[in-house]
């Protein structure tokens, strides 16, 4: 019954959503009020109506209900009830239903935030929302149905949810990262209707950018936690493959980083509008198009998907129609007459547009990298794959000017900023990064040209944005009144900025400090790794309530001076008769230890991988910080107020 | 000529999605198509128990029969065999598949272990079973009267499966 | 020069040095790093370039696993219904390598007629496993031993 429910509620929200586009766009267009208010109550229905669905899909898994076959192919009578929740985006079908879930929040959430929007603009952008809604309700009604039964009889037990996947990781990475990548339609709906209004002024940017940044900060920690569950829970110690299915979500990342920096200036300066349009779409667009093409089998990965070329067909339509569409109606609409509004080279509208640029030829470059193979494919020039090195050769040295530009950020003045300036807010930071850069490797383990230079930069970066911040609290009667005089957008974008400091500091340090090792090991044996003994004392037998396995217990120890026992497992799973490895990490801030077991390769003999990470956590760490600043930014005040403020300058002036 | 450098996006577009398309065309990975739904493959082998006697593909009309994968190298087969023994003994209806196997090994494990088959093929070549789509042993296929494959279960074949998917398929499948 | 031309000049001139220097840095990247990759039987039939680095992958021949004892050396043969491919690596294997199922390799393929890995994936990689990727994992039953027949090997 309750999954009949279910399937009713994303029937009705279908017909809701087919509402939503038609009625405000239709009220917008003649002017009719009712119409347009509409979009409110309907948005609020379609939510509901998901939020329905999703719940009684809930109930299907807490109450294991096996006759409903999604259920039945994700999920087992065993598990910790935590994980039959997660297992309800284990799966296509049920991480199609987040996604959509996803969506209509975020509609909701338009609705609730944007009384302060002109009533036409609401209405367009919450239609927007309402086709992009029809489009996902469909492929999930006519393709991908979570509510499918199997009848007449429905297996005991399930399939059991996939090991690997019973994790945190799971609770956490899909979520928070599908709240990134749907989050993007909110302001590619501005976008489209700035389009359709032919109106693109501050005003649009500023209702914007909010959106922007949150979706930002969303994916940002989305990717991170999906870096970091790779990291542990697979085994290998990487963190990072430039894996089809990574970069595709790295696409969006990168292209709506240099959406949010643009809407600054379009705020700001009233520059580069229909740039700023363009990348909206563009960002969204690759959002579709990763959370497509890990589904479709375009991507001929080794992980492809066991794909449907029907479910294939309808997604490629369906981002055909989307995408096509608003680029043709950007192509038709949007502002060519260019403003006499000019820039110095020296001036932050002149950084920010450098940002934008060496973004997207980096996006550009991963996009190629990654599409390679199927278009090596297609042109029958044989079965390639691309190596991470690819990408590396592009993306660090890119990467690293757009580092050393970031230092000027805070500094830069608008139009124009004299060499003075930034010789006087700058100098000081140089000399401690060079000081930085020639001491710290000597402390952290050794020299390498490489890590010379991503200190530099990372101090660069650091040393002049909190110098800067150092700086403008000085001006006032003491430090606090000086703390509390500055925006909290301001403090996001330090935070933010300084975040990228000590993600540098994370890459590049555990790149080339780690040690990675694997070796034989005997029980009673020692090794030494990095200046640690590992010393495995015993080899047990574990079992847990749907897993049996092995266990080292290895005791790390530095000569006599016990320190810590590590306790990875090998664990062969029941119902699947999958062998998974639970990887043992002693964490810190400086190094991780990482244990994990190979194989066994004799009665008391096992292979094992043994790692020295240095750094590595600061990958992580950059990463929040990033994320954070992007919220602080959110909530800044001139966002929260509800009248009309006049667009002021963020930065406070000498 | 501002106006036209804005399509160039939409163009790119073009291009991505014909290269996505012939993708879709392409899918070099998909996965072997299971036989369900589709008549048994045409096959003449002789029993395993009998050289000089043949068996083909028109055996299975009219009747309802479990078509066993196993061999003398497979593992797991013993474990399941104990099951279909009893199964046999209720009156179910089990053809097996002597898969890529020697003859006289096979006759001895169906002494040693009791014969729960109507008869055993002798798939020596494997050719019966690459056309079945088997990717291992054991296999249990449900073949319906009209000798078309209903279902396919991998893996061993024991009370829990029996009880949950193969055994009520099997009796629907009488009543057809 | 008009000021707003001028400025869009430095622009394009920019954004074409930019560009410029990324497409250099891609074609020296493309040489070593884009792998292509051969069935068992293209190495059977000997259409396989030596000393260069590629892929190559195919089913693991039940029984063809030859562990060294004293290292962590190991031995396998990769299948396919043409040909088969001799490999050595030196290394852990991942959990879902077993024989009778896919896995592919990343090496050299060397005059000796041994592939030299570097590299071994098992058939669903665990390199990266996103939750959609779940529903691909196929649930074999309790017991199945894998022989190579079923199965597509591409890429």
């Amino acid at each position: 019954m309750v999954p009949e429910l279910g399937h009713l509620a994303l029937l009705l929200a279908l017909v809701l959503s087919a509402a939503l586009f038609v009625l405000p766009l239709l009220g917008a267009w003649r002017g009719n009020l009712p119409l347009m208010l509409a979009g409110r109550s309907l948005a609020s229905g379609v939510f509901l109506l998901v939020l329905l669905a999703f719940a009684c899909l809930w109930w299907a898994f807490v109450k294991d209900d096996f006759t409903v076959a999604y259920v039945a192919n994700h999920s087992n009578s065993l598990m910790p009830v935590y994980y039959k929740i997660s297992a309800i985006w284990g799966g296509h079908e049920g991480s199609l239903l987040l996604w959509i879930l996803m969506l209509s929040g975020w509609t909701f959430a338009v609705v609730l935030f944007s009384r302060s929007l002109p009533v036409d603009m609401q209405a367009r952008v919450l239609s927007v929302l309402g086709f992009v809604a029809v489009g996902f309700l469909s492929f999930i009604l006519f393709t991908s149905n979570p509510f499918d039964r199997i009848l007449p009889i429905a297996p005991q037990d399930g399939a059991d949810l996939n090991p690997l996947l019973q994790d945190i990781g799971l609770i956490l990475h899909p979520p928070v990262l599908y709240m990134g990548y749907v989050g993007f339609s909110v302001v590619f709906a501005f976008a489209i209707a700035a389009l359709l209004t032919g109106r693109l002024d501050a005003a649009w940017s500023r209702w914007s950018r909010p959106w922007a940044i949150m979706a930002w900060a969303f994916l940002t920690v989305g990717i991170a936690i999906g870096s970091w569950w790779a990291y542990y829970e697979l085994g290998w110690g990487g963190w990072w493959f430039w894996d089809p299915v990574e970069n595709a979500s790295f696409l969006p990342w990168l292209v709506g980083t240099a959406l949010i920096h643009s809407l600054a200036v379009t705020e700001k300066r009233g520059l580069f509008k229909s740039w700023t349009i363009l990348l909206a779409i563009f960002t969204f667009s690759l959002s579709l198009l990763g959370t497509f093409l890990v589904r479709s089998g375009v991507l001929t990965s080794v992980h492809a998907f066991a794909n449907d070329p029907a479910r294939g067909l309808f997604i490629l339509l369906f981002l055909a129609v989307v995408v096509g569409l608003s680029l043709t109606l950007y192509a038709f609409r949007a502002p060519v007459v260019n403003h006499a509004q000019r820039f110095n080279l020296s001036s932050r509208e002149a950084l920010l547009l450098s940002n934008n640029i060496l973004l997207v030829i980096i996006m550009v470059t991963v996009l190629l990298g990654t599409l390679f193979p199927l278009i090596a494919d297609a042109l029958k020039l044989g079965k390639y794959s691309v190596g991470p090195p690819f990408f590396n050769i592009v993306f660090i040295p890119f990467m690293a000017l757009i580092c050393l530009l970031v230092a000027l950020a805070p500094t830069s003045r608008w139009k124009q900023t004299q060499g003075k300036i930034y010789r006087r807010a700058l100098s000081l930071p140089f000399v401690a990064s060079v000081l930085a850069a020639a001491i710290v490797p000597y402390l952290a383990g050794g020299y390498s040209w490489q890590i010379v230079v991503a200190t530099f930069i990372a101090g660069w970066v650091a040393f002049a944005t909190l110098g800067d911040c150092l700086g403008k609290m000085r001006h006032r009667d003491g430090w606090r009144r000086g703390l509390r005089q500055l925006s909290l957008s301001y403090y996001g974008m330090i935070i933010a900025h300084v975040g990228i400091a000590v993600m540098v500091i994370g890459v590049c340090y555990s790149s080339h400090y780690s040690d990675e090792r694997m070796l034989r090991m005997n029980v009673g044996q020692t090794v030494e790794v990095a200046g640690l003994d590992f010393t495995l004392q015993e080899l047990r037998e574990v079992e847990g309530s749907n897993y049996r396995g092995d266990e080292a217990v290895i005791l790390m120890h530095r000569g006599e001076r016990e320190l810590r026992t590590l306790l990875p497992q090998k664990r062969q799973y029941f119902a699947s008769g999958q062998i998974m490895t639970e990887v043992a990490i002693s964490p810190g801030l400086t190094r991780d230890i990482y244990i994990a077991m190979g194989e066994e390769i004799a009665a008391d003999s096992w292979s094992m991988r043994i790692h020295y990470n240095a750094f590595v956590r600061w990958i992580w760490l950059g990463a929040l910080m990033m994320a954070g600043g992007g919220v602080l930014a959110v909530i800044d005040k001139r966002y929260r107020k509800r009248r009309k403020q006049p667009t002021e300058v963020a930065d406070v002036k000498a | 000529m501002s106006r036209l450098k804005l399509f160039l996006p939409l163009g790119i577009l073009g291009l991505l999605l014909a290269l996505f398309y012939v993708g879709l065309k392409l899918d070099p990975s998909a996965m072997p198509s299971v036989l369900v739904g589709k008549p048994v493959p045409d096959f003449r082998l002789s029993l395993v128990r009998d050289e000089q006697a043949y068996v083909n593909q028109d055996y299975f009309k009219d009747k309802v029969s479990l078509l066993n994968i196993w061999a003398t190298w497979c593992y797991a087969c013993r474990i399941e065999h104990p099951y279909f023994n009893k199964l046999a003994d209720e009156g179910i209806h089990i053809v097996g598949v002597n898969y890529k196997d020697e003859r006289e090994a096979a006759q001895k494990w169906l002494r040693d272990l009791h014969d729960p088959y109507v008869f055993s093929l002798y798939d020596q070549s494997g050719r019966l079973g690459l056309d079945l789509g088997v990717t291992g042993a054991p296999e249990t296929y449900l073949v319906d009267k009209q000798g078309i494959i209903r279902y396919r279960h991998i893996g061993v074949v024991d009370t829990n499966v029996w009880e949950s998917t193969l055994g009520p398929q099997y009796q629907a499948l009488l009543t057809e | 020069m008009h000021p707003v031309r001028k400025q869009r000049l430095i622009v394009v001139l920019f954004i074409v040095i930019l560009s410029s220097v990324a497409i250099g840095l891609l074609l020296y990247a493309i040489r070593d790093n884009i792998n292509l990759f051969y069935p068992p039987a293209a190495f059977t039939s000997g259409e396989v370039p030596y000393d260069v680095r590629l892929r190559g992958g195919g089913c693991v021949e039940p029984g063809s696993v030859v562990r060294n004892p004293d290292s962590l050396e190991v031995r396998f043969v990769l299948v396919d219904k043409l040909g088969s491919l001799k490999v050595q690596y030196e290394g852990i294997l991942p959990d879902l390598f077993a024989e009778g199922e896919a896995a592919v390799v990343n090496g050299i393929w060397k005059e000796d007629q041994v592939f030299y890995a570097d590299q071994v994936l098992a058939k669903h990689d665990e390199n990266y496993m996103p939750p959609e990727v779940a529903e691909a994992m196929s649930e074999s039953g309790e017991e199945h031993e894998a022989t190579c027949q079923g199965g597509n090997y591409g890429s």
